[in-house]
Parts: structure tokens; C-alpha cells; sequence
């Protein structure tokens, strides 16, 4: 199982006491899988995401990842393993915006220390960007911005991919098109994708679904 | 709606405390050191005129002797007698303890009503101040300097105000007396309106000469290049404050532009919303002006008194010790604070009031890098340079040495941001490895918003360079002219003339040589000056500091055919070896050497000994250096306390005077180095002001790559790196600019103050302390706002990504 | 009597002689000062000694006044007077003498008045006073005894003075003895017996010449030399006098003054026959009345007197109203004309207004 998700538990501290977010969610997910996750605003999903990847600690309850534990992962090791395992994909596209389009999309790969300059080159190729390579991120339109993102994510050969909303600041032509590349991408380096999406319509396309309702699957 | 307006914008600082903290601070600092150094002026400035204002020497024409250094009661009366009005005065330092103050002794039944001899109010009579033991006037800060119980001759102290510092005065017997000066008159008051038909002063007495009052002038234009010097400092230091202020407020308004804009989409004109802001501003800036006058207080308090011992030793100007609190200063303060205000926050004003109602935000706008901006920096500082060059070139006295240090340093200012930006950009470049691009890029990408602190840093980095070179080059010059000049072993002065004459009997035998240092004061070159008489002998020959002669010099002097002048007279009338120099007298001789001279500012000439003696045979015969071999100095230098009762100051030997002369010498520069710390201090701080305020502004950029694999310890390592990156590189960049610094200083200003021109010596070893203490400053300021990140919760990291953004 | 006593009393309670220096520095004299001598009746004068300085008596002067015609007809008034003020009661060679030196000179013509003040120190040289031959001086102002071998010293001087905008220089012979006044010289000044030692040369002829702003002047006239010295100020409650010096065209003369005070005035008097025969006239003798009064310098001062006992009935008038002395301690002091029972010119001072 290439990840493998028990009884999760996670709250933040509010005004008003803490908020529980997951009330123990389990799920698992096979390499070559990819699961979409849908959920109202708040219902938790981005926080799942989030704890997958090891951007933050759960309060309780396990994640595997490659058969590691992330939550035990001291700070170096979860950075190592969102390094070399993890493609993460945003609704802000988040590209470094000191950096060309070429640079971005090795950026990853190279800090993981896996960079394969053909495979960027085919990347580049196949999501259209070969043209735009030296070019800034503030100056590709916002579709262009997200292609780059998910070559960023993919160019680091990573077993699982997690995207966050990947066409929530597109509009819906442009939405289509980046879930296509996203799609193909993920079945072409053999990962797994977790797509964190609150449309039923994204989520229809991959192999399965689960839904999120105030902080437990449904 | 003005109020809900106001309390809108005013909520941004409640939010942001520690912005607003920086913009406080630097505006405190600003003020601060400005009104210090503005106060040290205005200290030094009063007393200048309260000095030049004692017996009305600003406002009275005087007769004094055409030369040497007093004339005859006789001549007194003898001009009273023919009708002249006139009143003596008797001048001369008198020790008391282990102080030395100048003792003024007048006349004031006959003392024009312009010489106000204040304080005959303190209800004693006349007739003690007339008659034995008399007594003495002087400011209550002079009477508390002294020691009551050294009194000579149970003089009594009274105190009364708007008296200079170290000044007393005495009814002409009694100062006649305790001068040794019976029978002696200084020179002469002037009353402005004589009687009709009078005889020429000029029949009754010859030998005096008619001075105009000198007003402040003298000490003014001696001390000119010093208070330029704090000036130039003070509005350093207030021009870097002003680069932290321009920053913060900057920023605010930046962060603000969402509520800006949503309070005019609800209807509040653009107008009530630009002054509301200026209010504010306003606001801070007379509450930071207020701490600032305050702390600029303090600051000058603490340094006046090196200030007042340099302006003493240096110039002989007496300026108290202490402060007095002046309204107008603290006014003036606060103008500036206000004034720097509203320059720093214009642009961000501008901005807001051309700000379209429906503008896209852009919050990182004001962040971006403009290509553009640089280029034109560039081209500033490139016709910045051209004109500090056509400055070299063209001179223009004190004033253009300055303007031409303000362009210097103006345009390294504005070059500063384009050779980081070229050299970060091609650094990376040649770059390898993903990190290093990545860091190159982004710390290129960030110098918009650090460009003004690091210019600070630059600035006080070149200054600190240029002024500690140049005090250092001065030193070393410093001290080996005082070894060529202090050449003999013993330097004595007599008390009297018959003294002085017993003194040479006496030494004629036990020593190898006894040289006079005789002198007179007098017009040299139409300028008040010194002249002295030098003997002809081995001493001279061989360690005189010349710096042009011409051949037999050393005959010439001794015949009496030629003259030597100081370097500061050579230079201020443009004497070359061969030229005339118009000496006290009305007699002229052609200069046949130039020898340097930093005791002082004013011109000096020397003359044969021979030739000294006839032309001013009243000139005083009291001091003389003796040559004496090594193990005998001591002995000698004892026995002749012993033998003439001398009072042990009055015997000095060669190693005495020169730490005496050094000891003046580091007191002068003690302020310059003290300023020169705080203007460091005040780049600090503006680094660690834009640091803080960019640190909430990096996340965005930050938080991607924590996402992709690298700890928030390694990003706050990469951070601090890339702001010691920058401040080496600054550092890197100050050096040449404060090395071309230190050449204006030592080849223009120095020549152009004190009429002197030093050689430049580099001592690489201080730029390394002084880098060192940079990259110190720098890793103080950016310590804080890498320690939040390396803190930071990922929670504040993954806000980034939230979808609400 | 001269401006006398409380003038120099003035000086010495007034801050730095001019130097507006502010304060009652100088005054205090009167307890810590050490004793001066006082005026005694026994006295008897004696010359030419008591021409000279009287050191041991606070103060003390020398004062001429003179009233002078032009070739034109112009009269002309002028003043010299040396006050000598003493701190203590010696004199020391050099500056630590305890003696001040003043000198005040006028020269009032019908429509203007000049006025200058000097200053010195004793023990210098800047001022003095010799007995014999006589020479009283500040800087170049003096009076120089010239009599003949014989006579007595101020049997003829030369006086001259000089101020920012006028001088002269003129002859006084006398044409008659010294008057002594009161008892033998001891002149009594109040009901409280304040008194000074006091005698005149009033019978001088001048001659000379006044520098005035438009050119010298020629004069011819008559003068009166005052000597009087004291230590003792007025009574507290004296507020100022007014003397006159008159010479009557039959040749007499009349030194006539009151001192007024809250309570009244104390009136002194020496009627001077034409021979030099002189009557002390007691306290209450002479009357005098102010006719008319008129604005100087910012006061009122009454210009115009009618003088009435001794066998006269006269009234004066001021040849100049404006013979202000604008000096450091400023008085009324200028030439008069006599009218009424007998005629002739005379001199007026007035202090106190």
C-alpha cells in the first residue's frame, strides 16, 4: 500500500477553543491509484492533504507513506520525504517567482537530487510549455502557471502526487485541460495522485472517490 | 466618517506594533542625532559670541601694540591726557591650582558702556573690587572649576553670568599684580564717541596699532570646518534615519492600499483620506521628534565635553561643558523630524492620491524589481560621479569639499543597488546546484525593498571607512611631525624677562645648547598671525619638517634674507619658495621655505633669531628649548625647578609635550569617532527594520519551497545567509568609496579647514575589524526575523496555500 | 551748594558709573566703609592748602560756572566741575587708591545746551588735584592756576574742557577776595546740622573762547568758583535744591539755595557786597517761589523763580530752558537772568525733580 491512512484526528486552536477538523479519518491509496477527495469548504480536506505531505504533525492516528510514518518523521526526514516522494500541486499554482520557467519546473527534482533533464525536456513537451521555458512566472497566464506547477511536480519521478484545488482559480476550459495533463502525467510516471476537489465533475475522472463531511469520510 | 475612517487606518498599527516601532525608532534617531550634533553647534556658537562679547571686543575699536605684547601705563595716560578716550586692559593666563584661566583686568570707571562689564550687581561695592586683595568676576561654572584654596593673594571669587568659560575678571591693579605685569597695559578700549579736535593718537603714542572690532569672526572662521564636520555627520546620520522611516512608511501604506481602497469604494474622498494620512504621520513624527530631541540631548551632553576639549586644544575656543537647554533647538528638532516625515511618506502619499478607486491589488507591487528604477539609479549615479569630478577640478573652497563628499556619496549610494544587482545576476549565472540559483535569484529579487537599507549600511560603512583612514593617516603623519619638531630634550619657560635672561646665564654651561622660542603675534600676510625667532643651529637643520626649501635655506634664515612660513600660511595666500611675505612691522621678506605645521590653524612665520630681536625687541624672551643629552635632561630639568623655584609646568620635557600634544589630538577626533559609531548603529537599524518588515512579505515565497522538501531551519540559515551575503557585498562596495572618501577628506577638506594637505596611509587591517563588526551589526539585526522563521508555525506556512487567499 | 552731596551719594549708590551695569552695587558705603572725617566748626581755612584735596572727607569739588557774551551780544553760559568721590578715607599712589574722580562739563547757549561727563581713577595720574601751584585735572580737562607770584591761587586760572561737540578755553581772573560762607566756612545744610566746609571765588572776569558746532566765539564775563567738601549725605527726607549764584549789576552778589524736603525747605543764603563783605543769611531769611514751570526731559521743572528777603525782590529766567546736563546723573543746570528789585545774571542749579 503506498499510503495508508488510520484513524486520523486533527484540530486547530481557535478563539473559541479548538476546532476538529478530522475526527478520524482512515483511507488508503495503491501506487498507480489515484483517489479524488470532495468536500464542503471546511470539511477538512486541504488539512488531510497537508498532513499527507508532512506540512504539518496529526494529532493523533497514523500515515504511512511508502510504509513510513510521517507523523514519527522528525523535521529533516518529512522535508526528505516530501523532497524525493511527494509532487504537491496548489490552487495558487505557488511557483518561485525569482525563478524562469526551466528553473521551476527542475527545481524540485534538483533539490531531491534526481533531476533528469530529459525527462523535464518531455515534460516541458507534453504540457505545452517548451516555448515559455525562460520565462517568469509572473508572466505566464494563470493555466500556464499551473502546467508548470504539475511538470514541477511530476519532474521529481514522485510516488505520490497531491493537488489542492488545481484548477480552482481557472475557469473551466482551462480547468479541463490542466486535469487532462495532470491525469496523463500521473499515469505516465506510474504515481499515485490524491486530487483534493469540491467538484463532482474533476472527481468523476479518477478511479475513486470518497467523500470528506465535517471531518470524517462518508 | 472621518473618525471611523481614521480608527480604520489606525488599526493596521495595532496589528503591526513592531512596524510601527521601526518607524518610530527611526525617526527618533534621526532626530536624535541631528539635534545632538545641532545642539553641540548652537553650545559652541553661544559661547563664541558671549567670548568675542567680553568688554565689547565685538563692537570696540582697540589700540594695541604694533608689536610684542603689552605697552606702558604711561601711554594710557598719556593719550587720556590728550583728550583720547580710551580704557585699559590687561590681559593674561594665570594659574590657579591646577587650572589655567585668562585674567582680564579692566578699569570700570572708565570702560565704555559697550564693554558692559555685567555683574557689578551682586551688592558687594566698588571698593573691594578696587582695592587689595580685589576681587575676581567669573561665570559660577569657571568659580566651581577652581580650586578656592590656590588662590593667589586671597583674590575672591564672585560669580555672575554671561561670562565665558575660564575667564576672569579683575580690577586692572589687582590683575596687574597677579599677572606680574605691574605698570603693563594689553591694549586699549576704544570709546566710540571722542571729544572734537583731537590730536592723532598716532603723535601722542606710536607703536600701537588701530584694531577694528574682530566680532566673531576669528573664532568663527576657525572652527568653521569643525562644526561643518559635526554638521556633515548630523545630517548623514538623519538622511540614513530617514531611509528607515521611508521604508516603514512605505510599507504601511503598501499593506494598506485593500482598507484604502475599500474606504473610498465606501465613499471617502480621496483628499480626506491623503490628509487623514498626513496626520498621521504628523502625528508620529512630533511624537518620535520629542524622543528624539530628548535622546539627541543626551547624545550631545555625553560628547560635549570632548567637543569643548577639542574646540580648547585645537582652537583655543572656550566652550563649557555643559548644555544648556535652547527652545529654538528643540523647535528645530521638530521641524526636521516633520519636514523628514513628510519627504520619506511623499512618494507613498503621491501614490495614494493617484491611486485609481478600482486598481487590482498588487501587494507585492511595491516589492517588485523594476529593471527600470535600477537604470535610472545608474544614470543618477553616474552624473552624480561626473559632477563630484567636475568639483575636483573646479574647488570652491569648504563648501565644495562637502558638496563634493555629498555627490560621492550620493551617487555610491545609488550605485550601490545596480553592481548588486549585476553582480548577483551574474553570479548566478555561473551558479551550480538548484539551491545556489535559487538563492541568488531570490536575494536579487529581494533588493528593491532592502536597496535603502543597505545604501545606510553603505553610507556609514564608506564613512566610517573614509574618516578612520583618514584619522589614522593623520595620526601617523601626526606623530612623526611631532618627533622632527620636538626635537630638543627640555623645553622651559621663564616667568619674567629678567628670568629668562637668568635662566640662559644659568644654562650656558651645563647644557649643549639653549634655543629661544621666542615670539611674537601680529599681522602675517595681512592676517593675524605668529611670528617666531629661530636660532641657527644643528637642532633645526637636521629635524625641521620642511616641505619645500630653497638651496641654503638654513644661511638665509640665519643672515636674515629669507623667511620660513607654515604650510596653512603657504597654501591660504599661495606662497611659493621666492615669494614676499608681509610680516608684522610693515617690513616684508621672501619666503625660502615651507615647513609643515599642524599644532594650528593660523598662519606662522619664523625669522633669524638675529633679525627676530631687532625688528621686536619687546617682544617677550621667556621660552627656550634645551639641548641636553639624554640621562641629563632629568637632572637638569630638577635642578632648574630647584634653582629658579620654576612651577614644575613651566619645565617640560620632550616626552611630556608630545603626550600632551597626542593627548589633544585624540580628544579632537574622540566625537568623530563616537558619531561614527552611532551613524553605524542608525544603519543597523534601518537593515533590521527592513528586514522585519520584508520577513512577513517573504512567506509567499518561502513556503513553496518548504513544501518541496527544505526545513525551516535551513530556510532561516539560507535567510540570514542572504543578508550577510548582501551586507558583505555592501561592504565590499563601502571600501573604494570610503577609501576616495578619506582622500577628499585628507586632499580637499583638510586643505581647505586647516590649510594642511597629509599623505594617505591604508591600514587594511582596521577594514577588517570594521567588516567584521558590518557583518556583527548585520547578523544582530537580521537574528531576529530569522528566528521567527526558523519558529514559525506551519500553520502560518500553509496559510500560503490556503484557498482563501 | 552745588550738585553736591546727594548727587555724589547718587554716584556711589548707582551701578558702574555708567556702565548700566544695573543694581545697587556701590551703594552699602555707609556702615562697613571706614570712618570719614566730618566738617567741624572749629576749623579755620586756611590757603592755599584747602584748595587742594581733602581725602579724609568723602566728597568734595571744584566748580566754576561763568556767565559769557559774545561779540554779538549772545549770552552764553558755561560749567566746569571736578567731583572728587572717595570709597576710603586715604589716598594711595597707583591704582589702589581709594578715590574716584568725576568731571562735568556744560556750555548752554539761548538755543542749545551741551553737556559731557568724565571719568578717572586716582593714584594714576588720569586726575588730581595740586594745591600750589594749583592744577586740578581729568585727562585734558583742567583748571591751572596762573596768579602771579603772591597772590593767591585762584587769584587767575585757565579752564578748559572738551566734549563730543564743543569746547573752550577761557581766563578767569578774580576782582575781588575769597568768600567764606556760613560760620567762617562751615555752612550748615539742614535743620539735623548736616553741614560742609564752603567757600567762593565769585568775583571772577572771563575771557576766552567757546568752540561751538558752527565755529569758535569770543566772550567776555563773569564767573564764580564754588570749593566745598562734606561726608555727610543730606537729611533722609531731602529731596533735591535749587541754588542760584547771582551777580547783581551793582557789583554784589548772592549765593542764595533751598533744600527741600517733605516737610519744608531749609534755605541758605551769603549776601556779598560789591567790596566782598559777606552776611550769612540764617535758615528762613530767603523766600522762594517757583513762577513757572515747564517739560524737560520728561519732568517738570520750574524755570522761572521769584527770590524774596536779604532786601530783594527778584525774578529769574532761564537764558536756555533746556540747559539740561544729560549726564549719567542728570540735573538742571544753566545761565539766568535777573530781573525785579535789582538786575544782573547769575547761574541756576536744580536737582530733584
Amino acid at each position: 500500500m503506498l499510503l495508508d491512512i488510520t484513524d486520523l484526528t486533527k484540530s486547530f486552536p481557535t478563539g473559541e477553543g479548538p476546532l476538529e477538523v478530522l475526527r478520524g479519518v482512515s483511507l488508503t491509496l495503491s501506487a498507480g491509484e489515484s483517489l479524488a477527495l470532495t468536500g464542503e469548504s471546511g470539511s477538512g480536506k486541504s488539512t488531510l492533504l497537508h498532513l499527507v505531505a508532512g506540512l504539518d504533525a496529526p494529532d493523533s492516528g497514523s500515515i504511512h507513506v511508502a510504509g513510513q510514518e510521517v507523523g514519527a518523521l522528525p523535521d529533516t526526514a518529512r522535508a526528505k520525504l516530501r523532497r524525493e516522494k511527494i509532487g504537491l500541486i496548489f490552487q495558487q499554482f505557488n511557483l518561485i517567482p525569482s525563478l524562469p520557467v526551466a528553473a521551476n519546473l527542475a527545481f524540485q527534482a534538483r533539490l531531491a537530487g534526481r533531476h533528469d533533464p530529459q525527462l523535464v525536456t518531455d515534460l516541458a513537451e507534453s504540457l505545452g510549455l517548451t516555448s515559455l521555458m525562460t520565462r517568469y512566472p509572473e508572466q505566464l497566464s494563470g493555466g500556464q502557471q499551473q502546467r508548470v506547477a504539475i511538470g514541477r511536480a511530476l519532474a521529481v519521478r514522485p510516488a505520490l502526487v497531491l493537488a489542492d484545488e488545481p484548477t480552482g482559480n481557472l475557469d473551466e476550459a482551462t480547468g479541463d485541460a490542466v486535469i487532462d495533463l495532470l491525469l496523463s502525467g500521473v499515469s505516465g510516471t506510474g504515481a499515485a495522485l490524491l486530487l483534493v476537489t469540491h467538484s463532482p465533475r474533476l472527481a468523476a475522472r479518477c478511479d475513486r472517490r470518497l467523500h470528506l463531511t465535517a471531518g470524517r469520510i462518508a | 466618517m472621518t473618525r471611523a475612517a481614521l480608527s480604520a487606518l489606525l488599526s493596521h498599527w495595532r496589528r503591526h506594533p513592531l512596524q510601527l516601532a521601526m518607524l518610530l525608532l527611526g525617526l527618533a534617531l534621526a532626530t536624535a542625532l541631528w539635534s545632538g550634533v545641532q545642539a553641540i553647534n548652537a553650545e559652541a556658537r553661544a559661547s563664541y559670541d558671549q567670548a568675542a562679547a567680553v568688554l565689547g571686543q565685538d563692537r570696540l575699536d582697540r589700540l594695541v601694540p604694533a608689536s610684542g605684547r603689552d605697552l606702558p601705563q604711561d601711554a594710557y595716560i598719556a593719550l587720556r591726557r590728550a583728550g583720547w578716550l580710551v580704557s585699559p586692559v590687561i590681559e593674561g593666563r594665570l594659574r590657579i591650582g591646577s587650572r589655567t584661566v585668562t585674567l582680564l583686568g579692566v578699569d570700570p570707571i572708565t570702560a565704555p558702556p559697550q564693554a558692559q562689564l555685567g555683574g557689578f550687581d551682586g551688592g558687594a561695592g566698588l571698593l573691594p573690587f578696587l582695592t587689595p586683595p580685589g576681587e575676581a568676576l567669573a561665570s559660577a561654572a569657571t568659580i566651581a572649576d577652581l580650586d578656592a584654596a590656590a588662590l593667589p593673594q586671597s583674590l575672591r571669587l564672585r560669580a555672575v553670568e554671561n561670562l565665558p568659560e575660564g575667564t576672569l575678571i579683575a580690577d586692572i591693579g589687582i590683575a596687574q599684580r597677579l599677572l606680574g605685569a605691574e605698570g603693563r597695559i594689553s591694549r586699549l578700549l576704544v570709546h566710540p564717541d571722542q571729544p572734537v579736535g583731537l590730536p592723532a593718537w598716532q603723535d601722542i603714542t606710536p607703536a600701537l596699532r588701530l584694531d577694528r572690532p574682530e566680532g566673531t569672526a576669528d573664532l568663527d572662521r576657525l572652527t568653521d570646518s569643525f562644526h561643518l564636520n559635526l554638521t556633515a555627520f548630523g545630517m548623514l546620520s538623519f538622511v540614513v534615519g530617514l531611509f528607515i522611516v521611508h521604508a516603514a512608511v512605505g510599507l504601511a501604506f503598501e499593506q494598506r492600499r485593500p482598507v484604502f481602497r475599500t474606504l473610498r469604494a465606501l465613499g471617502l474622498p480621496a483628499g480626506r483620506l491623503i490628509w487623514l494620512l498626513m496626520a498621521e504621520l504628523l502625528f508620529f513624527a512630533l511624537l518620535a521628534g520629542l524622543v528624539g530631541v530628548a535622546l539627541g540631548y543626551l547624545i550631545a551632553a555625553v560628547l560635549l565635553p570632548d567637543v569643548a576639549a577639542t574646540l580648547s586644544g585645537l582652537y583655543g575656543a572656550k566652550v563649557p561643558g555643559t548644555l544648556t537647554l535652547r527652545p529654538e533647538w528643540i523647535a528645530a528638532g521638530l521641524a526636521m523630524a516633520t519636514l523628514g516625515t513628510l519627504v520619506a511618506g511623499a512618494q507613498g502619499l503621491w501614490r495614494i492620491a493617484r491611486m485609481p478607486l478600482l486598481a487590482p491589488a498588487q501587494p507585492r507591487a511595491w516589492a517588485r524589481a523594476s529593471e527600470h528604477a535600477v537604470k535610472v539609479q545608474g544614470a543618477l549615479a553616474l552624473a552624480l560621479g561626473l559632477a563630484a569630478l567636475v568639483l575636483v577640478q573646479v574647488g570652491g573652497g569648504l563648501v565644495g569639499g562637502f558638496a563634493l563628499l555629498a555627490c560621492l556619496l550620493l551617487a555610491a549610494a545609488l550605485a550601490l543597488p545596480v553592481l548588486l544587482y549585476a553582480a548577483l545576476a551574474l553570479a548566478e549565472k555561473r551558479a551550480r546546484g538548484v539551491l545556489a540559483e535559487w538563492f541568488l535569484a531570490d536575494t536579487r529579487q529581494q533588493l528593491p525593498g532592502l536597496n535603502l537599507a543597505l545604501m545606510a549600511l553603505m553610507l556609514a560603512l564608506a564613512a566610517n571607512v573614509g574618516v578612520g583612514t583618514m584619522v589614522s593617516s593623520f595620526r601617523l603623519t601626526f606623530t612623526g611631525w611631532l618627533d622632527q619638531r620636538l626635537a630638543a630634550e627640555l623645553y622651559v619657560t621663564a616667568r619674567t624677562e629678567d628670568e629668562g635672561a637668568r635662566l640662559r646665564a644659568y644654562l650656558a654651561d651645563r647644557a649643549n645648547a639653549v634655543l629661544p622660542v621666542w615670539r611674537t603675534e601680529g599681522p602675517v600676510a595681512g592676517a593675524p598671525g605668529t611670528v617666531y625667532g629661530m636660532a641657527d643651529h644643528a637642532t633645526y637643520r637636521q629635524n625641521w619638517p620642511l616641505l619645500t626649501a630653497l638651496p641654503e635655506v638654513w644661511e638665509r634664515l640665519a643672515d636674515g634674507t629669507g623667511a620660513l612660513v607654515n604650510e596653512q600660511l603657504a597654501r591660504r595666500e599661495g606662497l611659493a619658495a621666492g615669494d614676499p611675505v608681509a610680516l608684522p612691522g610693515g617690513t616684508t621678506l621672501p619666503v625660502v621655505g615651507v615647513y609643515s605645521d599642524y599644532g594650528n590653524p593660523t598662519g606662522q612665520a619664523i625669522v633669524g633669531i638675529d633679525l627676530f630681536v631687532s625688528w621686536f625687541p619687546d617682544a617677550p624672551r621667556l621660552g627656550h628649548a634645551i639641548r641636553v643629552s639624554e640621562e641629563e635632561a632629568p637632572r637638569l630639568a630638577r635642578s632648574l625647578i630647584e634653582e629658579f623655584d620654576l612651577p614644575p609646568d613651566r619645565v617640560q620635557d620632550q616626552a611630556a609635550v608630545k603626550a600632551l600634544s597626542l593627548r589633544i589630538f585624540e580628544r579632537t577626533f574622540a566625537v568623530t569617532a563616537a558619531l561614527n559609531v552611532l551613524t553605524l548603529g542608525v544603519a543597523a537599524v534601518a537593515l533590521l527594520a527592513s528586514l522585519t518588515t520584508l520577513s512577513g512579505m517573504r512567506l509567499p515565497q518561502l513556503a513553496p519551497v518548504w513544501a518541496m522538501g527544505l526545513t525551516r531551519a535551513r530556510l532561516a540559515r539560507l535567510e540570514l545567509a542572504r543578508t550577510l551575503l548582501l551586507a558583505a557585498m555592501t561592504a565590499l562596495v563601502a571600501l573604494p568609496v570610503g577609501l576616495l572618501l578619506a582622500w577628499v577628506l585628507l586632499a580637499v577638506i583638510n586643505v581647505e579647514a586647516f590649510g594642511w594637505r597629509l599623505p594617505m596611509f591604508v591600514f587594511p587591517s582596521d577594514w577588517a575589524i570594521l567588516g567584521a563588526f558590518a557583518l556583527l551589526a548585520t547578523l544582530v539585526a537580521a537574528a531576529l526575523p530569522v528566528r521567527r522563521l526558523a519558529r514559525i508555525s506551519p500553520a502560518d506556512l500553509l496559510r500560503v496555500f490556503a484557498n482563501a487567499r | 551748594m552745588r550738585v553736591s552731596l546727594s548727587l555724589l551719594f547718587l554716584l556711589l549708590a548707582t551701578p558702574a558709573l555708567g556702565q548700566g551695569a544695573g543694581g545697587q552695587g556701590f551703594a552699602g558705603l555707609g556702615a562697613e566703609v571706614p570712618e570719614f572725617a566730618l566738617p567741624d566748626p572749629t576749623t579755620r581755612l586756611e590757603f592755599p592748602r584747602d584748595h587742594g584735596p581733602h581725602p579724609a572727607f568723602r566728597i568734595e569739588w571744584w566748580y566754576l560756572t561763568a556767565n559769557l557774551t559774545g561779540p554779538d551780544g549772545t549770552d552764553y553760559g558755561i560749567q566746569w566741575t571736578l567731583f572728587r568721590s572717595a570709597l576710603a578715607p586715604e589716598m594711595r599712589e597707583g591704582w589702589d587708591s581709594p578715590q574716584i574722580w568725576m568731571a562735568h562739563a556744560g556750555l548752554t547757549t539761548p538755543t542749545a545746551h551741551h553737556s559731557a561727563e568724565r571719568f578717572a581713577r586716582d593714584g594714576i595720574g588720569q586726575a588730581g588735584v595740586v594745591a600750589k601751584p594749583f592744577a586740578a585735572w581729568l585727562d585734558d580737562w583742567q583748571m591751572i592756576g596762573t596768579a602771579t607770584e603772591g597772590a593767591d591761587q585762584f587769584d587767575r586760572v585757565r579752564i578748559t574742557a572738551r566734549g563730543p561737540d564743543f569746547a573752550y578755553d577761557l581766563d578767569a581772573k578774580a576782582e575781588g577776595a575769597l568768600v567764606l560762607h556760613g560760620d567762617q566756612g562751615f555752612s550748615v545744610k539742614a535743620g539735623g546740622g548736616q553741614a560742609s566746609h564752603y567757600y567762593s571765588q565769585p568775583f571772577y572776569r572771563m575771557s576766552g573762547t567757546l568752540i561751538l558746532p558752527d565755529g569758535p566765539v569770543t566772550v567776555t564775563g563773569t564767573g564764580w568758583l564754588d570749593r566745598e567738601w562734606s561726608s555727610q549725605p543730606l537729611d533722609g527726607d531731602q529731596t533735591g535744591w535749587d541754588w542760584f549764584a547771582l551777580t547783581f549789576d551793582d557789583g554784589s552778589r548772592l549765593m542764595a539755595a533751598q533744600v527741600r524736603s517733605d516737610s519744608g525747605t531749609f534755605s541758605i543764603g551769603t549776601s556779598i557786597a560789591a567790596d566782598g563783605t559777606a552776611e550769612a543769611l540764617p535758615d528762613g531769611a530767603l523766600r522762594f517761589t517757583p513762577l513757572e514751570t515747564a517739560g524737560v526731559a520728561g519732568r517738570e521743572i520750574p524755570v522761572r523763580w521769584r527770590i524774596e528777603g536779604a532786601g530783594l525782590d527778584v525774578q529769574i529766567e532761564p537764558v536756555n530752558t533746556e540747559s539740561w546736563m544729560d549726564t549719567t546723573f542728570a540735573y538742571w543746570e544753566g545761565p539766568i537772568r535777573i530781573s525785579g528789585s535789582h538786575s544782573g545774571r547769575g547761574y541756576l542749579e536744580m536737582t530733584g525733580y
